[in-house]
């Protein structure tokens, strides 16, 4: 049975408190930072998207200089403080890090960067001063990841940016796509306040593209355009039962819980999660600990293909999921349009795919799990018919950037998921660097 | 097993760990706890002159996260009354009978003072004296401590008193505070010391407080210059040791070393330069007197490793390697070499030689790992590379002899060999 309210205040507390706990104080982060090498040219600076300078920002912290290691986040990743507790570290900065070629524990990277840009954002320091306004003004749509991180750049500059956001609050889907054992609502509206506390971004929120304002409006009233938009709906199985009473996208799920609280969030008994991304993995615990009895995810390929990381999956797995490798969903089954079965395919794999992994071949073998609820996770799909009906030039829904961030629409530029289809957080804070220094050279600004 | 049983001028310990004279050594409940813990013997802090402690006494330095690299005091001699100190000197000494019992004394800059509590100390038992000539803070203003052992003159006057009165074996213990402890060392030498001990603390601040703005340690708004100790001042102590144990008169007599001993290793490194035994004081105040159980067993596996039977074995097996540079082998020539299956790519040796060496290691630019190799052609063998290098012989460096021949630098000279040649 799908119902709300399942567990008690205190237990909604327990199983959305944070997963990874900071230093309880300076002394700890120390011991951890002076375990820091301090490489040259170091392999965790090169395998973040945004080149936060790691070694030094580590070092500033062993020095006590907790303002100067936050300047050295913030300078490279605007969002450092969010993408501390999101990033999939074990695959970026800590999976470089030289201690693994020891076999040893690499340094916790994202515990120490939590710990200086948390130590800013509480204290409210501010870090940046932004330069008199140079009298040029840029739109930027979405207060997500990229359209922040370039709106920062940019107002840092002297230029007045205004954001245009659909939703009622910013972050984008740090905001509203993440789990939130990861990341708080709070912690989430605390970030976006601290960014934009720069000064010079005004953030029109419940302004849709297409819908309250038009591209063709920004161009008239804006020096150039920005487009952060992002990703939206969740990719369809294409399945039979797909659209019974019990099957949901797991971009809803989570977007419902972090916008409406824990308790009112219904959940199954037995629940299916389809897919092994990290938006997956958060979808699955999430429901579990929402107080669903049984949760499987089940994933078309096998582990050595997954796209979620061995530390997501562990998570997973320590809150009790079951996983089912090689299977597909093939057809929901319900009574009176409830969800009551999942039929899958079994799957093998056959040769590479475009994507370089092995790609899932159906065998005749099918198998059916007794469901009351399908998540699906298996990824999501841009905006194509906003952005073909604007006239820009897109990839089945992504918007084609050349190496300058700009659309074939002059002095219209993009970035993020938008352009790629969903990737990081930290890679759209990059994107939206990238998009900010692109918009200055456009607007010859030095 | 080999034999770790000390006898410093017939003085028997059952190691060659001594705690130095210092607080873990100013009463009985301290010295029987070190004794109960394995310590060989102890240095009685100094008895002597009449003192007033201030508070607060130490301070320290930390590196990279390590608390106490260094350790600095301003603490003077033993402040309790004469007559407790002598009373509990004697109930240890009858307690453990096989331990040494040094007393270390100072007393006023008069015969009479010091021939007075010579008698006092050998009334209790104890085994020996040594003579404070070293505390660099608070006597020396009175004409004490280190002002002393810096005065050779002085100090000989000082050793011949004791000389005259003393029918225990008299340990003369020198201040590192001068350029050369060796002046000091030959004139009490030849007035008789049975034997010397060094070094003791050195003059230092150990820091500045960057909230109040005054150095450590704080009293009352102020600070002193304190003795300096620890970890840190141990290539120094080792310095003036060689010194004494290499010139023709000091090192007729025995030698006890101090100054930053805190393992086994140390103790061995002071052993090879000289030393007979060692006195340890700083890790023991960082860690209590447990540490001598490992120093124990560290120097006994290393002694049988290396076939060394007794102490004798060994000690002052390395003084004769410290030579002048004049005599060194200049065409000897050694190259770093990296092996590629342990190196982790950190990049460290990369930076020290490029921005303040020689330049030569070549880095390949890779993404996340860099490769590094050594330019043979442009090391010169300075093994800075080796000694940032996080992980255990992953730099080695490697003999590329110049040519077979010994040759030094007063004979390269004489053949007009090329100079500047780099």
């Amino acid at each position: 049975m799908i119902q709300n309210n399942r567990l008690t205040p205190i237990q909604y507390q327990e199983n959305f408190s944070d997963i990874h706990p900071p230093y309880e104080n300076i002394t700890a982060a120390k011991v951890d930072a002076n375990r820091c090498l301090f490489c040259y040219d170091a392999p965790c600076m090169k395998s973040c998207p945004t080149s936060i300078d790691v070694p030094k920002f580590i070092k500033q912290i062993a020095t006590e200089n907790i303002k100067g290691s936050a300047h050295t986040i913030f300078t490279s990743n605007i969002m450092g403080a969010g993408c501390s507790k999101v990033c999939p570290v074990e695959k970026l900065c800590e999976g470089a890090c030289v201690y693994n070629l020891l076999e040893e524990k690499p340094i916790p990277i994202a515990k120490l960067q939590r710990y200086s840009t948390e130590k800013a954002m509480a204290n409210k320091w501010q870090l940046f001063q932004r330069k008199q306004s140079i009298g040029k003004k840029v739109a930027i749509v979405g207060a997500g990841p990229a359209g922040l991180s370039c709106a920062h750049s940019l107002s840092k500059e002297g230029i007045d940016v205004t954001i245009y956001e659909k939703e009622s609050k910013g972050g984008g889907l740090m905001t509203y796509g993440i789990a939130a054992y990861k990341v708080t609502p709070q912690f989430c509206e605390d970030e976006v306040n601290y960014i934009l506390s720069i000064g010079g971004i005004e953030v029109k929120y419940n302004h849709e593209l297409g819908r309250t304002i038009s591209l063709a409006e920004l161009q008239t009233n804006y020096d150039a355009v920005y487009l952060g938009l992002g990703v939206g709906v969740a990719r369809q199985l294409d399945i039979p039962g797909e659209d019974m009473d019990g099957v949901v996208d797991a971009i809803s799920f989570i977007y419902h819980l972090r916008k409406n609280g824990y308790p009112s969030v219904p959940v199954g008994d037995k629940v299916a999660v389809i897919g092994m991304g990290m938006t997956a993995i958060d979808a699955a615990t999430q429901a579990k600990r929402l107080g669903a009895k049984e949760v499987t995810m089940l994933y078309r390929r096998t582990e050595d293909e997954m796209p979620c990381t061995k530390h997501e999956l562990d998570i997973a797995m320590l809150d009790s999921c079951e996983i089912i490798w090689l299977a597909a969903p093939k057809e929901v089954i319900g009574i009176n349009n409830k969800v009551t079965q999942l039929v899958c395919s079994k799957m093998q794999l056959g040769e590479p795919d475009a994507s370089g992994r092995r790609s899932p071949i159906e065998t005749e073998e099918t198998f059916s799990l007794e469901v009351d609820m399908v998540i699906k996770a298996a990824g999501q799909v841009p905006f194509e018919h906003l952005i073909t009906e604007n006239g820009i030039t897109n990839n089945k829904g992504k918007i084609v950037i050349d190496k300058n961030c700009a659309t074939n629409i002059k002095g219209v530029f993009a970035g993020g998921d938008a352009v790629n289809g969903g990737k990081e957080v930290v890679d759209a804070v990059q994107a939206g660097k990238d998009g900010a220094k692109a918009i200055m050279a456009y607007l010859n600004i030095a | 097993m080999a034999d770790i049983s000390s006898n410093f001028l017939g003085i028997k310990s059952p190691n060659p760990f001594w705690l130095a004279s210092a607080p873990p050594t100013d009463k009985k409940y301290n010295v029987l706890r070190a004794f109960e813990a394995g310590w060989g013997g102890v240095v009685w802090k100094t008895l002597g002159s009449q003192v007033k402690n201030v508070s607060s006494r130490y301070s320290a330095v930390d590196f990279g996260g390590q608390r106490v690299m260094g350790f600095n005091n301003i603490e003077l001699i033993s402040d309790r009354p004469l007559h407790i100190n002598l009373k509990e000197i004697a109930e240890c000494v009858k307690l453990f009978p096989d331990r040494a019992m040094i007393v270390s004394l100072m007393a006023d800059n008069d015969k009479k003072s010091w021939h007075e509590i010579i008698k006092k100390v050998e009334d209790t038992g104890a085994h020996g004296f040594e003579l404070n000539f070293g505390c660099p803070h608070g006597m020396t203003e009175r004409g004490m401590g280190a002002a002393v052992g810096q005065d050779p003159e002085i100090a000989c006057m000082v050793v011949e008193w004791v000389m005259e009165a003393a029918t225990l074996p008299v340990i003369t213990k020198l201040t590192p505070n001068v350029h050369s402890v060796v002046p000091t060392g030959r004139s009490v030498v030849k007035a008789g010391t049975n034997a010397l001990s060094l070094i003791n603390t050195i003059q230092s601040i150990t820091g500045v407080d960057l909230d109040t703005l005054v150095p450590n340690p704080y009293v009352a708004g102020k600070s002193v210059f304190g003795g300096y100790c620890g970890p840190a001042v141990k290539p120094i102590a080792l310095k003036f040791l060689t010194t004494i144990a290499q010139d023709e008169l000091t090192k007729k007599v025995p030698i006890s070393g101090i100054g930053g001993i805190s393992t086994w290793k140390d103790a061995v490194e002071f052993m090879l330069l000289g030393a007979s035994n060692v006195q340890v004081c700083t890790a023991a105040m960082k860690h209590g007197f447990r540490i001598v159980e490992d120093m124990c067993e560290g120097l006994n596996n290393w002694m049988d490793e290396k076939g060394f039977k007794t102490l004798d074995d060994f000690i002052g097996k390395s003084v004769d390697t410290i030579t002048h540079w004049e005599d060194l082998d200049i065409n000897y020539h050694h190259i770093a070499k990296i092996n590629q299956d342990k190196c982790i790519h950190c990049g460290l040796c990369y930076i020290a030689c490029e921005d303040t060496s020689h330049q030569s290691i070549n880095l390949e630019y890779g993404k996340p790992y860099n490769k590094y190799t050594i330019k043979e052609e442009e090391c010169v063998g300075c093994n800075l590379c080796m000694l940032v290098c996080p992980v255990d012989k992953c730099i080695t460096m490697e003999e590329h002899r110049v040519a077979p021949e010994y040759v030094n630098w007063i004979e390269w000279q004489k053949r007009g060999l090329p100079l500047n040649d780099h």
